[in-house]
């Protein structure tokens, strides 16, 4: 029965991924991504890490996603993706490389055996408690210092966003219909 | 009976090369970016696992860890992305080359 799921996951996750590279409409290639997130989160569901999943679902197929999709409206779809490579068979080469990539990891995981000292951060299989009650344990005890920095690492995105895409430098004496980086980058070039 | 942990490492193997694969051939910015994201997702993938091969819980938080910085990522990627192509039609990284000695 876990097999079966195993498979069904692993195989729409890795389908959904070649099809994020491979769609040529980017509005397809972020439903593939959704795809791919998707199964990601069945498969940590069966390695019962469950409220990974439900972050991952949430944060990553239900907000990341969604801004991709506010920016691709936003700058327009492109369909024509130029097929000359600016390197002579730079596809070609980047292909093959994936292809001997993958064989080469799959021949190093599978020899791969993973011992060393239990951490101090405790089991990760649930015993009595569940999944959440562990991380959540682990996240406030140990990882509070991590956790508080990525709190200020999100308010400065935030802020970062806002910034990098407002309009600077707009001043009201300007003349009408003129944009103030364009003449920046005239007056630069003259 | 539950299953060998290789299976979910090759997994992750796989969806990382074909996410940097993706970065290399894709010439359009958002879908580089996407392929990225692949990448960050093979990553936790490949933390879950070992997670639960050393029964240690630090691996899940850390992948609680990396989709935060990977979603702060994506606000700022995509903030300049926006900033750069506001003006122009085309999205394709070789179009970025104002750099160019």
């Amino acid at each position: 029965m876990m097999w079966a799921v195993f498979i069904v996951a692993a195989v729409a996750a890795i389908v959904s991924a070649l099809g994020v590279v491979m769609a040529r409409n980017p509005v397809h290639s972020a439903l593939m991504l959704v795809g791919t997130l998707f199964s990601v989160a069945v498969l940590f569901v069966l390695q019962e890490a469950h409220f990974l999943a439900a972050v991952q679902v949430i944060v990553y197929a239900g907000a990341v996603v969604v801004l991709f999709l506010f920016v691709i409206m936003l700058l327009g779809v492109d369909r024509e993706e130029l097929l000359e490579d600016p390197l002579p068979g730079q596809r070609g080469i980047a292909v093959g490389a994936g292809v001997l990539a993958v064989f080469g990891l799959t021949i190093l995981i599978s020899g791969t055996v993973a011992t060393g000292q239990l951490s101090a951060r405790g089991p990760a299989i649930a015993g009595e408690e569940g999944n959440v009650e562990r991380i959540a344990e682990s996240l406030f005890t140990d990882f509070l210092w991590p956790f508080e920095i990525t709190s200020v690492l999100l308010v400065i995105a935030v802020v970062g966003g806002i910034v990098l895409v407002r309009d600077s430098g707009r001043r009201p004496d300007d003349d009408e219909g003129e944009d103030t980086g364009s003449t920046a980058v005239e007056e630069t070039n003259s | 009976m539950t299953i060998d942990p290789e299976y979910y490492l090759a997994v992750g193997a796989v969806l990382f090369t074909v996410g940097a694969t993706g970065v290399l051939v894709r010439r359009n910015a958002l879908v580089m970016f996407m392929c990225v994201e692949l990448m960050l997702n093979a990553v936790n993938l490949t933390f879950v696992t070992f997670a639960r091969m050393l029964d240690d819980i630090g691996g899940q938080v850390f992948v609680f860890f990396v989709l935060v910085v990977a979603a702060a990522e994506v606000v700022v990627g995509l903030a300049i992305i926006v900033a750069i192509f506001r003006r122009r039609q085309g999205a394709t990284a070789d179009d970025l080359n104002l750099l160019k000695g």
